[in-house]
Order: structure tokens, then sequence, then C-alpha cells
């Protein structure tokens, strides 16, 4: 059994450590380490075309996450003094929406932003004062903040659910009792107590958008996104300019996940109240 | 005006006027009528469920009634939602904010207030509440870095820092080991009596009922049973549920055979005659109960003395300063006695198996309604 699961492990976990330390190799083949370097780091931060995708998907990353966050705390808040079958429904469908498979979402995204454009644009074309000059609804940087942002809040209304239905409801009670205003109490009380939830939704909504290449190769348009960047380089071959790109990309989201983590963690201490 | 004053003074500080809470078709309260007097320490005294809490909640503004009213200092509060009311609560589990300080938890509801008190004045008055709960340089802790009897007083000092017109505490002992908890019961007393301000208390424990307050108010199923000081209550029971929660009793069931002012005798199930003092008014013939008890009862060594009962010694319990026997006699059936340590070092110590006679003063049986 013991045996069974180290092979598992390896089986995982090697490639990616393969990748990385090929990330390092001063020679330019994939099969043969030939000493350490950060030469291929060097050369992949000096690739504008590299560096464009990177920052398409930073400010694509940041704008989803920003959004989902603002929604998906403020539905959570809404589903969390909803009672009944209404939310369990909407719960379930919450559930659901994380587990669709990224290839679904992407294709049904595309599908449903090019009849929405096909509407529209005629419909812009005619309204238009000047006619000829009208702009042209397409798939873009804000059609890849729109579906990543939708996956994103979904995460952070489960995390933020978590975080509301583990906070002591007495403590509600409590503030009103002491003289605060739902309002004041939803300041001074309700969001300090899920503030870490609020900040891990975030920081997991960023590191989906950062990583996601699916649905991003659906909606993306003309843009590209360090993922989806990637993926189209590999057609000429593995270099170790992409190992370097993507252990990059790895120790980003490692780090912002354990970030998350840490956070809520420190969160549930702070919330139990000792 | 001197007149309107003393009314002012002798009008109750909250009332309950046929107040009642249904949940759906569950009854949670029904018919409370209840004046609380300025000053006075009260509990609400029942088992869970009997509706001490929603009673403790609609005065917090937590629960609106269903029916009836709620006044506050006069005014029907009904619909006053709970931060417009001038009433402070002490939570079970003592509902600290754990994202603040000690400092800033007392400081919460004085900082509600609208003008917002300057912030010189808001910090004596925090320190004189930390110095009121004995807890004086613990502002800026952490609300974990405390125990739970630092929480306890914390959560008391929070409350009583915005001088409400009435202190609620919902159970608030109930977390304490014992010694802690009769320690925080004589503290408590002395913080009322110091402060003058209404305390209404809500308890499963009728010892803390005892010791604390000036009335306890016994519930039962939603319904008030009986209002009373400790002493009344004790004495004077209304029936067996009283008489059952307030103190250890025996209980023998039986008929009114005959009444004479406040005197009854009851012939018990196996044709036994009983007399005893009756607090409450019964008609001969009606089903009633004699409770008697175990610390009135005494045991003297060897069978039949005149007019005692004659008795077994089936079990002893050590309690420290007591012992409890439990006797069996043939007529009235199992029950318990309290024999004082001195009583029985005096007499000597009765072992199971021994004869012995059972006696008691004349009144010590009190004759309740059965339910």
């Amino acid at each position: 059994m013991r045996l069974y699961a180290l092979a598992v492990y390896l089986f995982l976990y090697i490639p990616i450590g393969v990748i990385a330390l090929f990330s390092f190799n001063a020679g330019r083949h994939a099969s043969q380490f030939q000493g350490f370097s950060l030469q291929w780091y060097g050369r992949a931060l000096a690739n504008p075309l590299v560096m464009e995708a990177l920052g398409t998907s930073l400010r694509v990353a940041f704008v989803a996450a920003l959004l989902a966050t603002l929604c998906g705390t403020a539905a959570a808040l809404a589903l969390s003094s909803l009672a009944g079958p209404l939310r369990r429904l909407f719960d379930a469908l919450i559930y659901v929406a994380v587990m669709i498979p990224g290839i679904v979402i992407g294709i049904a995204t595309l599908i449903a932003l090019v009849t929405l454009f096909d509407r529209v644009n005629p419909a812009l074309a005619v309204l238009w004062p000047a006619s000829g000059q009208a702009p042209q609804l397409g798939m873009g940087q804000a059609s890849l903040i729109a579906a990543h942002g939708l996956f994103a809040m979904a995460l952070v209304i489960l995390i933020v659910r978590a975080r509301i239905a583990g906070m002591d409801r007495s403590l509600i009670e409590a503030s009103a009792d002491l003289g605060a205003t739902p309002f004041g109490t939803f300041r001074q009380v309700t969001l300090p107590q899920i503030a870490p939830g609020i900040l891990a939704g975030f920081l997991l909504g960023f590191t989906f958008s950062f990583d996601d290449f699916i649905i991003a190769f659906f909606v993306a348009g003309s843009e590209t996104t360090l993922p989806v960047y990637v993926f189209s380089s590999i057609r000429r071959g593995v270099t170790p300019e992409i190992n370097a790109i993507g252990t990059m990309v790895l120790a980003v989201s490692l780090a912002l996940l354990i970030l998350a983590q840490a956070i809520l963690r420190r969160g549930r201490r702070q919330g139990s109240g000792g | 005006m001197d007149e309107d004053r003393t009314t002012r003074a002798a009008a109750p500080i909250a009332e309950f006027r046929e107040a009642g809470k249904r949940y759906g078709s569950v009854v949670a309260a029904e018919a409370l009528s209840l004046a609380i007097a300025r000053g006075e320490f009260l509990s609400f005294l029942g088992p869970s469920g009997c509706g001490k809490t929603t009673a403790l909640r609609m005065l917090a503004g937590f629960e609106a009634p269903t029916s009836g009213q709620v006044l506050l200092d006069g005014r029907v509060v009904n619909d006053v939602p709970a931060y417009r009311r001038p009433v402070n609560m002490v939570f079970q589990h003592y509902a600290l904010f754990p994202h603040l300080t000690v400092a800033d938890n007392i400081a919460y509801g004085l900082r509600q207030r609208r003008p917002r008190p300057p912030a010189a004045e808001i910090a004596r008055a925090v320190d004189a509440a930390l110095e009121l709960v004995r807890l004086p340089g613990f502002g800026r802790r952490r609300i974990w870095e405390m125990s739970g009897g630092q929480q306890q007083r914390v959560a008391l000092a929070r409350a009583i820092v915005n001088r409400p017109k009435l202190l609620l505490l919902d159970e608030p002992l109930a977390a304490l080991d014992r010694k802690l908890r009769r320690d925080m019961q004589i503290e408590l007393q002395g913080l009322q009596r110091q402060l003058g301000i209404t305390f209404v208390l809500v308890t499963h424990d009728q010892e803390e009922a005892l010791s604390m307050s000036d009335r306890i108010c016994i519930l039962r199923a939603g319904r008030i049973v009986q209002v009373g000081g400790p002493r009344d209550l004790y004495d004077r029971p209304a029936n067996r549920y009283v008489a059952d929660f307030i103190g250890k009793s025996n209980f023998f069931e039986g008929r009114v055979a005959a009444t004479d002012g406040d005197r009854a005798t009851l012939t018990l199930a196996g044709g036994r005659s009983l007399d005893g003092r009756m607090p409450v008014p019964l008609q001969p013939g009606a089903a009633a109960t004699a409770s008697l008890r175990p610390e009135q009862i005494v045991l003297t060594r060897g069978p039949a003395a005149a007019g005692g009962v004659p008795v077994r010694v089936a079990n002893r319990i050590f309690l420290g300063e007591h012992t409890e026997y439990l006797v069996e006699s043939a007529g009235l059936g199992g029950f318990l006695v309290l024999v004082p340590r001195q009583a029985e070092a005096d007499a000597g110590a009765l072992e199971p198996g021994d004869l012995a006679t059972a006696h008691w003063p004349p009144g010590a049986a009190l004759i309740l309604k059965a339910d």
C-alpha cells in the first residue's frame, strides 16, 4: 500500500519536478542537464511576447478576482439570510458551477457570447448615430474577465459562505444589544469576522484566473494570456524558456494558495475566540 | 411633583402583559404577566424549554411577542429593535468580539452612542468598568488570551459600562466550574447592590436562583407557575412542580380527607393518613401530594417511638456536611432523610438494615395540589 502511494506521488510530481529542474538547465536540450543557469529566466523575462501575455494575465486575473470578490461576498451574505429550499437550490447550483469541467464552461461561454454579440452588434450598428463607426463587440479581455469572474465568484461564495456559517451568531446579537444599528453591526462585526474568507476568496479567484488555460483558450479572442502563450509556443518544441515560465507560474500560484490557506487558518483561530 | 417621582419610582422598570411567543405551532411562552420592580434581582427559573430564555429575549428585543405586550419603563416596546433598547445582556457564551481587544469590547456600546462621547471619557469609563470587575490593566489583552472566568467578567463589564436600565443575564455562570461559579454569584449580587441596576437572570440552577435573587419566577412549558421570594417558594410552593424544583423533597400521593383552615389531612394510597399544612386551599376529596423536605425529618434509633413512623434504613450516602439516608416504611414506602453531621455524630451512625423511627414537626409536611 505504501509503495503504491509512493508510486502515485512520484508519478504526479516527477514531471513537475523535471520541468522545474530543466528550467535551470544551462544547455538548450530538454533531455540533458548541462549545469545550473538562470539564463532561461532572463530570456523569458526579456521576451516582449511573454511580458505582454503576463501583463494580460495579471490584468485579467486582478479585475476578474476583484469583481468576483465583490459580487461573491454580496451573494454569500444574501444567501446566508435566505432560508428553506431556495437556499439549498442556490447552494447546490454553486457547487455544480465549481464542479463543471473547464472545457464545458469554455464552450458554453463561447457560444453564449457569440450568440449575444451576433444579436447586439447589428442593433448597435443601426442605433449608432454615426453610421459605419459603431463599435463591434467581440472576444477579448472583457469576455475573459467575464468568464473568469463568474467562475471565481462561485469560489468566493463557497469560501465566504463557510466563513459566515462558522461565525458565532450571538456576536451579531451582542452588537445589536450594545446599540449598533444593522449597518453598524455589519461594518464593525460581520465584515471583520468574514474578512479572512473574502481575502482568501480573492487570492483563490486570482490564482484560478492566472492559471486557467481551457476557458481562456475559448474566450480570449485575439488576446494571449500566459498559459495560452505557453501552449502555442510548445507547438514549436519544448524549450527551457517554457520550463522557466511554467516554473514561475507554478511558484506564484503555490505562494498565493499557501497564503490563502494561512489567512483562513489564522481567521478560524480568531473567529473561535479561544 | 414629589408624588410624581414616587409613582415613577414605584412603577415597574419592565413588565410583561399577557405576553406570548409562538413559532408556528410551537408555543415558547404563553400569557406571561409579570412586573419587574426597579432595582430588584429577578430570576427566571425552569428546565430547558420552559420559556425562560424566550422571556429574556423578549426583554432584550431579539424576539417580538406574538401576543400581548412587553413594556420597558412604562413604554410598550414590542416593535422597538434591540439596538434602540436601554437594556444590555450578558450572553451565555459571552459573545465577546474576538477581533477586538478587551478594552475595545467594553467600549463597543459607548462608541455606538450618538453623539459619540469623547475618547477620553470612553477610556475612563472602560477603566472604571475593568476596575469594577476586578480586571484592572487587562484592557490591551486579546479575548482568546483570557480564561473562561476572565471572559465572563469582560462580558459583564461590556454590559454594565452602558449603565443599562435592565441587565439581562442568560445562564451566565453555566460554563464556569463550581468554585468559580460560587465566587461569581457573590460578586454578581454585590455588583447589583452597588450599581442599583435591575438584574434579570435566566437559569436552570435552583441553587443559583435561590442564592442571588430577590424574587424568582418559576416557569413551566411556557407559563409562569409561581413568583415569589426564595423563602416563599421554599416554604410555600404553589404545587408539587415548584416543591420539586426548589430544593429536594419527598412526595406522597393521596387525597384530601379533611381540612381545617390551612391544615389538611391526606389519605395516602396505602391507607395511611398524613397531616400537614396547606399553602393553597384545596377541597376535601381533591387529589393532592404531600411534600416533606428530607432535612425536616429526624431519625432516632430503635423502633416505634410514640407519634413516629417506624422505618428500616435501606441505604446511606455520605455528602460531607450531611448524610443522606434512604429509609423504607410500611405505610409510606421509601423516602429520603438528611441528617446533619453533628446530629449523626451525637446519635451514632445508622447502618443499612437498622430499625429507626422518623419524626417531623407538625406542619412540616405540605399538602399541595397534585399536577
